[in-house]
Order: C-alpha cells, then structure tokens, then sequence
C-alpha cells in the first residue's frame, strides 16, 4: 500500500548509530555496577557474619588485646569514629558554610574572595596525610595524642569540601527569589538567612553528607594524631583514641585469624554507619522541605 | 491638540509645584550600566491612587525607571542613577536614605510570579515578620486580609500550609501582589506582571488593580498596550533613540499624559506611530 506521505524513517547508518551507542552506554552502566556491587558484595559477606554472631557484644565490648584470639568487639572503634567524625563536622560545617555565604553573597569577585576561593581549591588537593603531618606538628606534639588532633585534620579536609559545595548551591538559588525578598524590604543578612539559604539546603545537606562520609573512612590523618587504645575514650579533648579505619588497616595487615575477622566486622560497621546516618539525614531534610512546604 | 481640562491633574505635570496628591517626582532621571547610558532625561510626576502605565518597546528603559523607584537597581553593582526621584518630596537617593526602608513603602511584583518555596501562609506571612510582627494572631490576620486584597482568599483557605509552587501561574501572581501588600505599602510597583499568564489570569489581576486603587498607587510596565488603555490613568510612552556615534540605545521618556489623550490624541508622531500600531 502506498501511503500519500512517507513517513516511515529509512533504515539509515544514523539508527545503526543510535542502537550502537545506547548499546555501549548500557555496557557502561553494566561496567559500573560490577564494582558497586563486588565491594558491597564482599564487604556484607565477610562482615555482616561476624558483626551479628556477636550482636551486641560487638558495639559495646573492647577490642581484644590479643589478635590470635577470636571474637568481639569494636565498640572503642565505633565510640572514636563517631565522637572524632562528630567533632570534626562541627568544626568544619558551619565554618565552612559561613565561608561560602562570605564568597557567593558578598565577597563575589573581589580580590580577598578570589584569593580565599583560590586556596580552598588547593586545599582539597592536598593529600589527607599531609594534613595528618600538619595536624602532627602544630598540635599533638604540643597537646599530645587526643581524638581532637584527629578531628582537627578531618575538619581541614571537610572544610574545602563544604565550601565548594555550598558555594555552587548557593549559586543555583535563582536571583529572583532574592530581588522577591528584598522588594518586600528584607536586608541582605535576613534575606540570606530566610530565603537563599531554605532554598539551598537540600542541595547544602547533600555536599556535608559527602564531607562527612568521607571523613569517617579516613584513615591517613589519624595515624600520627589519636594514637591507639583498646579501651573506649568518649573524651574527644584527652587520651588516645581509636577509629573503625585505623582498625581496619591495622586488623587487616594482621595476618591472625582473630585480627582478620574484626577487620571485616569493621569494614562492614563503618559502611552500616555511614549508609545509616546518610539515610537518616535525607529523611530529615525532606521532612524539613515539607514542612516548609 | 485636546486640552486638559481637568484642572487638578494638569497634564504638564512636571512644572508643576509639589502638591498632596503627588508621590512620586523625577527629575532629569538618568540611569547608567557601566558606562552605558540605558535612560536619559525622564521626567514625571505620578499620583495617589492613580495607576500609571510605562509602555514602549524592549529596550526602552521602561523597567530601568520602575527598578529606580523603589531602589530595586541597587541590587546591580553597576547601575548608577543620576537626577532625582523625589518621594513624598525626598530624594530616594539620598545619603540618609535606607533602601529597606524605601522597599517597605514601596513593593514590587515581578513579571514572572516568584513565590518562595515555601507554603502559602508563609509566602504572605514573610513581609509582616521581617517587619517584626511576632503575634500568631495578627499574622492570621494579615495573611486572611491581604490574601482577600488580592482576590485568592476563597481558592487558597483550605490549603495555607501546602506549597505556593503547587499553584497554577495567574495563582502564584496573585500570592505575590498579596504578598506585597501584606507589608502595606503606600506604593506598588508592577514590572509586567502578565505577561507570563493567559488572558483569563491577566483579566484577574486587571480587575483586582481596579479593586485596590483607591487604596494604593500603582505603576505597571506593559508591552500591552490595550492593558495600558484598560487599567491605566496615566500613561508614559518611551522609546528608544540610537545615538549616531556610539550606535548605542538609550531610552528616554517621550510623551506622559492622561490615558485616553496617550491613545486618542497623542502629542508626539512617535507616540502616536506607536499606538496606533505602525512601529515598535
């Protein structure tokens, strides 16, 4: 049957073209899953055995002293990551998104803006264990070894971090909500605080989230500044501490069976906390936007 | 030529001596971006409870002059505003005088609706607390009284605490000029407030101006020229002239008369090719 128009599209290199790529970007997602889910995968398998055989022993008792031996558990690890994480965050958080407030609604492209903009981004090159050495050198050798030095060294690495992220967020919130707040008489910082920064925080929360979690699994700059316990340290100011990724790096190059199992069980807790914690605050912040509406 | 007859707004207004009726005076109003001249020479006298229409094509520095009259070109680092606008007598640009202050008496609605995200209480309630109103209370009141000014007290009163970004375009307008007269402003300043809406919103917010007239003086920019003629008192034609050896555009106030003497018997051809649809 002839059709008065031809509209049937002609079997051209184009569509050849066309299935050929979206074939390859499937490949490419397959390719990107295999890692997501072996790490997962192995870290579950090695770990959530040995986490939940000694439920919950394994949160509350010390890290024995004896890597031979087998058995529980991990709670001087857990208390430390999360105080020294905890620590950290409000260190860099509100620091860093004050700093980013500064650089978008008034610094903008002034010289002191551009040149703090400037070393933040250099700042998040630096290597995490040549903040540790900092860290090292301006304050445990004068204060000792304390969960504080850790946290110091983690909030310098967070702090670029949120301030980039938030910067970029604060960029996104369209000028003409701000012109709608200031045609209704609103000053700047009041504006800043009740419209732009409401309007920015998913997206602000999110950039933290990032900072956060990428802070509690570093290992690097712990090493030289919380030293090492066995015992629970709650005090972030004084003694020692410890940290679920020192465990693992110092568990794992353990060749004994006992240091072997809670290395897993370690890996496996930080991932549970960190997927816990990013959970609870997504919940958090879209029940907060809804209640602004 | 008509001749005004009504003796109390004489339509040469700018020679006039500063009366009780009148709330806003410019004088040789020049604006600059940078170094480019956007508007030149504006002068104009604009009245209570009057509504005052600024037509003209793009370009022509129509919105410049709105944004000047309630300091809303602040916000622009390099816009720089040369003469005077005289509020009340007071210069607005004036050492002592606080832009806040200005904005409080002086409110806006935007040509696109940009209401916050956030519910509509809170939307209208926003004005009224950054001015220090605490009292749960009197908030109620304000949002019911200026939700009702603004004609959307009956779509929106079962649903104040869901979103205002839920509601349609013509909605979200009206939430802004309720919005805006929650603060209770003397002055409202419309920078084509329809143009993002259909023709049944855009009668909405026509007749709502006719509604809070007696109650406040408005200025509307329109590229429509029929919703100039419909709504408006007064009308201002700009227009654009291109100077010879920059090729730059500035704008420049042309004719400002009564309405119906802007559209029946304009005093300048430009005026006049532009309404009757020969130009721009």
């Amino acid at each position: 049957m002839s059709l008065a128009v031809e509209l049937r599209g002609k079997r051209s290199w184009r569509m050849v073209k066309s299935h050929l790529m979206v074939g390859l970007m499937f490949l490419a997602f397959l390719v990107i899953l295999v890692p997501l889910v072996a790490v997962i995968g192995t870290v579950l398998a090695k770990g959530a055995g040995i986490v939940f055989r000694d439920f919950p022993d394994w949160f509350t008792k010390p890290i024995p002293i004896r890597s031979r031996a087998k058995g529980p558990g991990m709670g001087p690890a857990i208390v430390g990551t999360i105080v020294i994480t905890a620590a950290a965050s409000l260190l860099a958080i509100p620091l860093g998104i004050l700093g980013a407030v500064y650089l978008h609604e008034y610094g903008q492209q002034s010289r002191p803006a551009r040149v703090i903009r400037f070393l933040a981004n250099v700042m998040t090159g630096v290597p995490s264990i040549v903040m540790g050495l900092f860290i090292y050198v301006v304050f445990t050798l004068r204060f000792g070894l304390s969960g504080l030095g850790g946290a110091l060294a983690l909030a310098c690495l967070m702090l670029p971090v949120v301030i980039r992220s938030t910067e970029e967020m604060l960029r996104l919130v369209p000028g003409h909500l701000r012109e709608a707040s200031y045609a209704l008489g609103t000053r700047k910082g009041r504006t800043i605080l009740t419209v732009v920064l409401p309007a920015a925080l998913p997206g602000v929360v999110s950039g933290c989230l990032l900072a956060i979690a990428r802070a509690a699994g570093e290992t690097a700059p712990l090493l030289f500044t919380i030293g090492i316990v066995n015992s629970t340290n709650w005090n972030v100011f004084s003694g020692p501490n410890t940290s679920l990724s020192y465990q693992i790096f110092r568990n794992a190059t353990d060749p004994r069976a006992g240091a072997q199992e809670r290395g897993w069980g370690a890996a496996f807790t930080l991932v549970a906390i960190t997927f816990i914690f990013t959970v609870l605050a997504r919940v958090i912040t879209a029940r907060y936007q809804r209640r602004r509406g | 030529m008509p001749v005004d007859t009504d003796s109390l707004q004489p339509h040469d207004a700018s020679r006039e001596a500063h009366s009780d009726n009148e709330v806003f005076r410019l004088n040789d109003l020049d604006v600059h971006y940078g170094k480019f001249r956007a508007v030149r020479d504006v002068n104009m006298v604009l009245r209570k409870h009057e509504i005052t229409a600024f037509i003209g094509p793009s370009g022509c520095g129509k919105t410049t002059v709105l944004r000047c009259l309630n300091r809303m070109n602040d916000v622009i680092d390099s816009a720089k505003v040369g003469g005077q606008v005289l509020y009340h007598g007071v210069d607005l640009y004036g050492p002592e005088v606080s832009a806040t202050e200005v904005r409080r008496r002086i409110g806006m609605v935007f040509q696109r609706p940009n209401p916050f995200p956030k519910s509509i209480y809170d939307n209208v309630a926003f004005g009224p607390k950054v001015n220090g109103v605490r009292s749960k209370s009197e908030l109620d009141g304000i949002v019911e009284e200026s939700l009702k000014g603004a004609a959307l007290w009956d779509e929106v009163k079962t649903r104040l605490k869901s979103s205002a970004l839920g509601m349609s375009g013509g909605q979200q307008q009206r939430l802004c000029i309720a919005r805006a007269i929650a603060v209770q402003p003397e002055v409202i300043l419309m920078d084509e407030p329809c143009s993002a809406l259909d023709p049944i919103a855009t009668a909405r917010i026509e007749d709502l101006m006719q509604e809070i007239k007696d109650r406040y003086t408005i200025v509307i920019v329109t590229h429509n020229m029929q919703q100039a003629g419909r709504v408006s008192d007064r009308t201002g034609f700009f227009t654009t002239e291109v100077n010879p050896d920059s090729d730059r555009r500035t704008g420049t106030l042309v004719e400002f008369d009564r309405t119906p003497v802007i559209f029946s018997s304009p005093r300048d051809e430009r005026t006049e090719a532009y309404v009757t649809g020969r130009f721009g």
